[in-house]
């Protein structure tokens, strides 16, 4: 069942929800690998009794470190020909991310790339949505690859994408860094409407949007 | 009035060290001459105190003491800029680092994968996770 898929959950702090989240997505996809970012909690002993594997970084890099390790991981892997990366916090659904590989099945693109734009399943916030869009129109600008939305943690790939992303922003600007580089490398890519569940807790855990000023500073400053 | 074009293009320039700082031997030279010229100054200005005075004057600052802090807070600024862009290079191998041990430790056997040239991308600049 989707033996040639690895899911690349990255992983900091989230004991509370990581088991559910592996134990449902086991449901679609077979092969899952937690990076455990240097948690303090049992992050990681949940993810594995949730049946994931869990690769564990000694110290807290941040999620694009986590991402790139996964990446180098699960491409190591006998077999393994579509990667997905996926969030810890269970806002992301399974579902989403196999008709993601399904496109990718299609052999047309290298990337698909979530977005919470393309329907109207996703409840954004007003301030979120502005704060997103701006952050669209500034990535469209300066990177030539057109999207709808930015910082969406779904993302399926293939091993031609796989192979070509370096990550190099250890912390959030990775995202804006994998849009970047999906321009230089001159990959195919596209978008694909997916559900992001809000639910409180993510919402607790989520990012302020202050930190986008973060991003836009290790972008400049890299 | 030559004091603020100055102060702003020795700012202008601090701002653009910090995007891209140069490399390379010939550029390490350069800044260890800067540094002993630096020192030599440092020296020179402690024996005749009144240069300070003189330059001030040519540049049309108040006193002394007012270029002597102007410089200090641009010497500061280079100093935060190049300790930051240190700091950054520092991180970068302690992830390559972090993550060798990581994949080394991970209890899953790994195999090597034959790998293609990927579009855009040269082969040297390659990691060299696979090939164990």
């Amino acid at each position: 069942m989707n033996d040639d898929v690895w899911l690349i959950v990255p992983l900091f702090n989230e004991g509370a929800v990581i088991r559910d989240v592996v134990e449902d997505a086991l449901q679609v996809f077979s092969n899952i690998v937690c990076v455990d970012d240097g948690s303090v909690d049992d992050s990681g002993a949940q993810a594995f009794a949730g049946g994931a594997l869990v690769v564990r970084h000694p110290i807290n890099l941040g999620q694009g470190a986590a991402i790139q390790t996964g990446l180098d991981y699960a491409r190591a892997q006998q077999g393994s020909r579509y990667f997905v990366t996926f969030d810890s916090d269970g806002q992301h659904q399974a579902a989403d991310a196999l008709a993601m590989v399904n496109r990718l099945r299609s052999g047309d693109v290298d990337i698909v790339l979530g977005s919470r734009f393309l329907d109207d399943r996703t409840d954004v916030g007003p301030i979120k949505k502005v704060v997103l869009k701006v952050a669209v129109a500034f990535s469209n600008a300066t990177t030539g690859v057109h999207l709808s939305d930015a910082h969406n943690g779904l993302r399926a790939l293939n091993r031609v994408a796989a192979r070509s992303l370096q990550i190099k922003q250890d912390r959030m600007a990775h995202a804006s860094e994998i849009v970047e580089q999906i321009g230089k490398c001159g990959l195919r890519y596209a978008e694909y409407p997916v559900h992001i569940h809000y639910s409180d807790y993510s919402r607790n855990k989520g990012q302020s949007l202050l930190n986008s000023v973060n991003i836009m500073a290790e972008l400049l400053y890299k | 009035m030559w004091i603020k074009v100055l102060l702003l293009i020795a700012l202008a320039i601090v701002f653009v060290l910090g995007l891209r700082a140069p490399r390379g031997a010939r550029h390490l030279a350069l800044r260890r001459m800067g540094m002993g010229a630096f020192v030599l100054f440092a020296g020179a200005s402690v024996i005749f105190p009144e240069i300070w005075n003189a330059m001030a004057n040519a540049l049309g600052v108040g006193r002394g003491t007012d270029l002597l802090l102007y410089t200090l807070i641009v010497a500061c600024l280079v100093y935060v800029a190049s300790s930051y862009l240190r700091f950054r290079e520092l991180e970068a191998k302690v992830t390559l680092l972090a993550r060798r041990i990581a994949l080394d430790e991970a209890s899953a056997p790994v195999f090597p994968v034959p790998e293609e040239v990927p579009p855009g991308r040269d082969d040297n600049q390659q990691r060299p996770i696979s090939g164990r």
